[in-house]
């Protein structure tokens, strides 16, 4: 049994432009012990499948399973005992640490809210957690204020750590930082997951970073998953023309200036694309392509892909 | 190439810091000088200085930026603001909260055409949607009645570099320009950045953190630490044979799409602790992160030295620093 199973997950929004289709059907599996790298650019809906794996963000269609466990449709009371076993890392630690408090109280009050020992066992589990995370004892009674990004990022993990959750969903979690300090907040990532044993749904626009840190990888494009493979059979054979053009896009040292390899911006998720919803950029779209949207298929085992002439491209 | 700006010793002072110490380079015309480094480096606020647009706080208490004969650091407010948007423009991170969000992109290119070229407001709106289509923006006669709320993230970059090229400057300062774009987006961007900077013969000051950007699209490199300048060089032998320790970690620590190497093949390069240790730091700023540092590294700040053609590196033991901290490295 998977750790986490997403079925056919939509999450729609109304919004004055209409109705919004930011998650539109979704599969997903998070084997245990497994990173799955979720790749794609603003917009895509990466952020919003996060929340709403999280229950965060209400589905409007679809099942979301996390060990077996139907939590699609447990209220908010239900979710508490989940919410213990699937933890989440933000992209700007600050803003998701309050400010007048020290960081001996913002990583205790989860251990209150889940009624974990008394005073002095959850002080305990705090100092603990803050010499895992590489922070120094007396970060305890400092504010949020005085730490550096690369430190506050790393009380983010700390926090995510604090009730043993089996799966971490990180959005975003190194892109604001300075690329001496990325490596120092993946290589800790890394390191937890070794020591906990845990799971993670990394969400990023990172190519590199996800190429790093992923065993598995999907790349998703206005709402839906449009290539997924292992992580070195996306690298070596990709097949969607988006995930090439991603590819090509990053600015690669070792390699000659080409020019941009895609026109034109994102369409909005409020007013997608008639058939395959990537045809109004992709430079092999036919007329088959503007009609009918192609099936997410199997092309090799592990390794599924949603475009019409995914077999003629390598 | 005729010199177009020099950068002479500049220091930034504010009442308790000196974010940008004795740093001197040169532009020629037409080129792509590439300035790097992380927050803290002191490169923005180089940047902010070149446009004097530097907070009231900051002084510039020795330095020259000598630009057309003239030195900006000592220029008059009214002087400036004739150069400022006609010979030497500039382009921010985040494009939003430079546009003005009530009024259309059209009145705000055809405003700096109004000040500097003192074009008519006929003349000046046919002149913004010749800008636009310079820009590769589509359909320019309706975009330019568009607010900027009505464009994405990358077309108002577009704006923002239509409102900064329109008087054909011979100096654009791009500081981190595309950082807040998606990486298909920021092709594009880089693309027309470049093609713009031929058609108008301007030179550019690409300001950015991102080390790929800096090899594909820059003549020049200049790596920042802590306010100083640590290394020079052109982009190629930067990459393949970088000498500052930190330019070595730095590219030691990115993951790169073209390598093979996976979180369970091992760890990333790390630099330890962050730039704060470097505040106070009397020797060498780089001294308390750096693998390579020894005792007389903390008793003066390094002077840069020539260790090959077109280079510059302010440390005295690059020669000696053989082992390059990771594989990852070597093949740049």
């Amino acid at each position: 049994m998977p750790l986490l199973s997403v079925t056919d997950l939509k999450t729609h929004y109304r919004s004055r432009d209409g109705l919004l289709r930011a998650v539109d059907g979704i599969d997903l599996v998070v084997e245990r012990g497994e990173t799955v790298g979720l790749v794609g650019e603003s917009g895509c809906g990466k952020s919003t499948l996060g929340k709403t794996v999280l229950r965060l963000v209400d589905p409007t269609a679809g099942r979301i399973e996390f060990k077996g466990e139907d939590i699609t449709v447990l209220d908010q009371r239900s979710l508490r005992g989940v919410r213990k076993s699937i933890q989440m890392i933000f992209q700007d630690p600050f803003a998701s640490l309050n400010p007048r408090q020290t960081i001996g109280e913002i990583l205790e009050a989860p251990l209150i809210v889940h009624r974990v020992g008394d005073r002095t066992r959850r002080r305990q589990i705090v100092a603990d957690i803050v010499a895992k995370v590489g922070l120094p004892a007396e970060s305890v009674s400092r504010y949020p204020h005085e730490f550096s990004g690369g430190q506050r990022q790393r009380i983010g993990i700390a926090r995510a750590l604090l009730l043993n959750p089996e799966l971490i969903v990180c959005d975003e979690p190194v892109s604001a930082l300075d690329l001496s300090i990325q490596a120092q907040i993946l290589n800790l990532l890394v390191e937890m997951k070794k020591e906990f044993g845990l799971s993670y749904l990394f969400i990023s626009h990172d190519l590199s970073v996800v190429r790093y840190f992923a065993d598995r990888v999907m790349v998703m494009y206005l709402g839906r998953i449009v290539e997924s493979a292992d992580n070195a059979t996306l690298w070596s054979d990709p097949r969607h023309p988006y995930t090439r053009a991603l590819m090509e896009a990053v600015p690669d040292p070792a390699r000659p200036r080409q020019a941009a390899p895609l026109g034109g911006d994102l369409p909005s998720p409020s007013d997608i694309p008639s058939g395959c919803r990537f045809h109004t950029r992709c430079p092999l779209a036919t007329d088959r392509c503007r009609t009918q949207e192609p099936e997410f298929r199997q092309i090799a085992p592990g390794h599924q892909v949603a475009c019409h002439f995914a077999d003629h491209i390598n | 190439m005729a010199s177009l700006l020099q950068v002479d010793n500049l220091t930034i002072r504010f009442p308790r810091a000196e974010p940008v110490r004795n740093l001197s380079f040169e532009i020629a015309e037409g080129e792509t000088l590439a300035i790097v480094g992380e927050s803290g480096s002191g490169k923005s606020l180089t940047a902010l200085a070149l446009m004097q647009l530097l907070p009231r706080a900051a002084q510039i208490p020795n330095g020259r930026i000598v630009f057309g004969g003239r030195d900006l650091a000592r220029l008059g407010q009214r002087e400036m603001r004739h150069l400022r948007g006609r010979e030497i423009a500039m382009i921010f991170q985040e494009p939003m909260t430079s546009l003005n969000p009530v009024m259309t992109i059209g009145r705000q290119i055809a405003e700096v055409l109004k000040v500097h070229e003192k074009l008519s407001g006929r003349a000046a709106r046919d002149r913004a949607i010749e800008l636009l289509k310079l820009v590769r923006i589509p359909a320019p006669e309706k975009r330019v009645d568009d607010y900027p709320h009505q464009l994405s993230g990358g077309m108002r970059q577009r704006v923002m570099i239509a409102i900064a090229v329109a008087c054909k400057p011979k100096l654009l300062i791009a500081d981190e320009p595309t950082t807040a774009l998606d990486v298909t987006i920021q092709a594009q961007v880089l693309d027309l950045l470049d093609t713009l900077r031929r058609e108008l013969q301007m030179a550019v000051v690409l300001i950015t953190h991102d080390l790929g950007v800096v090899a594909q699209w820059a003549d020049k490199v200049v790596v920042m630490y802590a306010g100083r300048k640590v290394e020079q060089a052109l982009p190629e032998d930067l990459f393949n044979d970088p000498l500052h320790p930190y330019t070595r970690g730095l590219l030691a620590a990115s993951p790169r799409l073209k390598h093979d190497f996976h979180y369970r093949d091992g760890a990333l390069t790390e630099i330890p602790g962050s730039i704060v240790s470097a505040t106070g730091e009397t020797g060498c700023p780089f001294r308390p992160r750096c693998n390579q540092a020894r005792s007389s590294c903390g008793h003066n700040v390094p002077q840069l030295i020539v260790p090959a053609a077109d280079r510059l590196v302010a440390c005295s033991f690059t020669t000696s620093i053989k082992a390059v901290p990771h594989a990852a490295a070597l093949s740049y």
